[in-house]
């Protein structure tokens, strides 16, 4: 029959799509540019290697092995020394309102213990709010000892320095047990960005053509909604690869970032996530009047994506009923994807409930958008 | 009876927000008819026409379209209408011979490229071919939005006020292509505010907050109306049409340049006043035929009665 679905006419719609796309330098710009942009200011939060961040000392002791650990923290550059606190309360309001990072405390005893062997604990309080910004000097906190112990405890008190490790360094971070890295924030960031872009771009792209009128020419027409549908959110998917790899080279190139899973996993999953974002732009695109509304709408929709979907909070930190509002976003299960795949080195077959997660989503998703879309102006 | 019938329409009704925006429509347009469709800003002409091509499915009533039913045929409709939307619809940041190009692959025409190029040559834009659509001139753009809705040579015209904006010898230009469409067999219904037009139709429909008030052959309107009309001349128009403005008796007074019209549906009283007037000796009152121009300006002023009276 003459009026089923007709490749050449979705041919041709793709092809107007690409046209305008091009015209409409501005939006095309901002496809590029936002995603470019929005790493490089997530850049600095996500630093992976910040440097000099305020470090107060609570002393309770006071030697040679505590002066070559304190001047090792300051020369190793992460730390640096803002003042002494007197007592355990101030440093916790020092890390509460932030003006430290970190908090390091020298128990009393501390010298005497180390050269009777007892293996003193030496406390690195850290404000893990920010992950990212402790990680490094937490991180980097038992070389420093090592190099402070081996560098005093020479000539007769070498004993000391041997088995079992003079001092033990407890790192107790507050405010973020499970301690997000900044290698977990950039592959959710992805997540994100993808759907800002492609969810507003294929909403405000359909509901311009309400707007303007040119829907109810095309409409009048003997296109058919499966054509409008496809020929208007192809075009997109290709703008959402276009984000993605610059996101990849960028996040390699700037951050450090690894790849260690299976590409093709990535990609089955990366794929199955623009489309589902498209496909809720669609969506959308049904609901909204006119491109503001569009734009609102999506906004609107980002909030849950940054604040529920595991980007901004663990995800199993949060109560019952924001676990099951993330579960129904799209963005929650490609960020789970995305880490297992960049950072944790899982294939296909590790990914398979996110990926089914999606898919689950996408159906009601595009239910929904082919039952809203109505080839008719009501 | 549908084999000579290109619309045929019954009890349509479209309700928005509780509002009847058109009430129990009936509309019968014969094949190769120009059908006019008359009526005030607001009145529900695009709305029926909407729904007589499947863009607006009608809450209520009935009807076929080309022989195809405007329920369930939308798709049949569409292959063989052209509609002709009173906004521009077509793509601003596309060319003008990519917006034809564009709406051509629709209909997935064959040897598109010469369909293009000929619309070109006949629009003649041609030479313009790859200026931007949303460059030209409102009048421009109606021209295109006709060449765009006629590219797949359809059956049945729907256009919905084609010419405003529309300079008037392109709107001459454009009653001939109209013309000379019907005389090989294209049905065309088209809507209008210019009496001009409405006078070029073979067939009328006046239509007034979504009811139909009168439809028929255009010659047989002012009949229909039982209107009868006087031709004033004479000297102070000006003040003579004041006075008769009040008058009770005189239906409607319009003036067309050193003339004056009046016109009402009680041929009695009329008579009695220009019996009075001519043995004054001032003016002369001649009796004419009604014609569709004063048919249409007695509905328009009987409209707004009727909407005055509904609202108290
Ligand atoms: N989608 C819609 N939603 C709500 N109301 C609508 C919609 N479309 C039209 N209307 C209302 O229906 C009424 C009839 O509108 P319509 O456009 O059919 O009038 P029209 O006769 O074409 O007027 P005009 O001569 O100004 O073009 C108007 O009051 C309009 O406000
Ligand atoms: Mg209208």
């Amino acid at each position: 029959m003459r009026w089923r679905f007709s490749p050449a006419r979705l041919f041709a719609v793709l092809s107007k799509e690409f046209v305008q796309m091009r015209r409409d330098k501005i939006t095309f710009v901002m496809m590029i540019g936002v995603p470019i942009m929005q790493l490089l200011i997530f850049g600095y939060a996500i630093n992976s290697d910040p440097r000099h961040l305020p470090t107060l000392v609570e002393m309770a002791d006071e030697g040679p092995v505590t002066r070559a650990i304190l001047s090792g923290m300051q020369s190793s550059t992460y730390f640096d020394f803002q003042g002494i606190v007197t007592s355990p309360e101030a440093g916790d309001k020092a890390l509460r309102d932030g003006s430290a990072n970190f908090v390091v405390v020298v128990p009393p005893n501390f010298e005497r213990d180390i050269l009777r062997g007892l293996s003193p604990e030496i406390l690195l309080s850290a404000d893990a709010s920010d992950p990212t910004a402790v990680g490094g000097g937490a991180a980097a906190m038992a070389s420093i000892i090592n190099t402070a112990v081996t560098q005093t405890l020479t000539g007769p008190l070498s004993y000391a320095a041997g088995t079992p490790p003079p001092i033990s360094v407890v790192i107790h971070r507050q405010y973020n047990p499970e301690g997000n890295t900044s290698i977990n924030i950039v592959p959710g960031l992805l997540g994100v960005i993808l759907s800002l872009t492609m969810v507003m771009i294929t909403a405000v792209a359909i509901v311009r053509e309400t707007e303007k009128g040119t829907m109810e020419a095309l409409i009048a027409t003997p296109v058919r909604p499966l054509e409008v549908m496809l020929g208007k959110i192809l075009p997109y998917v290709l703008v959402g690869y276009v984000q993605t790899i610059v996101f990849l080279i960028a996040s390699q190139v700037l951050f450090g970032v690894p790849f260690i899973g299976s590409r093709l996993a990535f990609f089955v999953g990366f794929n199955l996530y623009i489309v589902v974002n498209l496909a809720l732009g669609f969506l959308i695109s049904t609901v909204a009047r006119s491109q503001m509304q569009a734009m609102q709408i999506s906004f609107f929709t980002l909030l849950p994506t940054i604040l529920l979907s595991g980007f901004m909070f663990p995800f199993a930190a949060m109560p019952g009923w924001a676990q099951a509002i993330g579960s129904a976003i799209p963005a929650t299960h490609f960020l789970r994807l995305v880490r297992k795949v960049m950072l944790k080195g899982a294939d296909i077959t590790d990914i398979l409930g996110d990926l089914t997660n999606i898919s689950l989503i996408m159906l009601v998703i595009v239910a929904v958008a082919l039952k809203r879309y109505r080839q008719t102006l009501d | 009876m549908t084999a000579e019938l290109a619309i045929s329409v019954r009890g349509l009704t479209k309700i928005f927000d509780g509002r009847k925006v058109v009430d129990d429509f009936d509309m019968e347009v014969p094949k190769g008819a120009i059908y006019g469709f008359l009526g005030p800003n607001g009145s529900g002409k695009t709305t029926t026409i909407r729904m007589m091509c499947g863009l607006l499915t009608p809450d209520a009533g009935a009807g076929h379209c080309l022989g195809f039913d405007i329920l369930s045929e939308q798709n049949s409709i569409k292959e063989n209408v052209g509609y002709m939307t009173q906004r521009f619809s077509l793509y601003a940041d596309l060319t003008i011979r990519e917006n034809l190009d564009f709406i051509a692959r629709m209909y997935r025409l064959n040897s598109r490229k010469s369909r293009v190029s000929e619309a070109l040559v006949n629009l003649g834009l041609a030479d313009r071919a790859n200026q931007l659509a949303g460059t030209l001139s409102g009048g421009w753009k109606q021209r295109l939005a006709l060449a765009a809705c006629m590219i797949h040579k359809p059956a049945l015209l729907l256009l919905d006020e084609p010419t405003a904006g529309v300079d008037p010898k392109a709107r001459r230009d454009f009653w001939d292509e109209i013309r000379k469409l019907s005389a090989q067999g294209v049905t065309v219904l088209v809507s209008t505010h210019y009496m001009d037009e409405a006078v070029q139709c073979d067939f009328i429909a006046y239509i007034a907050y979504g009811k139909k008030l009168i439809a028929g052959p255009a010659s047989d309107i002012p009949g229909m109306i039982g209107l009868h009309t006087w031709r004033v001349t004479g000297p102070a128009l000006a003040d003579l049409e004041l006075a008769l403005r009040k008058d009770p008796d005189v239906g409607q007074v319009a003036r067309f340049g050193a003339v004056l019209h009046l016109s009402g549906t009680d041929k009695a009283k009329l008579l009695a006043l220009a019996t009075r007037y001519n043995a004054e000796g001032v003016y002369t009152w001649v009796h004419k035929e009604a014609e569709l121009e004063e048919a249409f300006i007695y509905l328009m002023t009987g409209v707004e009665d009727n909407f005055v009276s509904t609202k108290s």
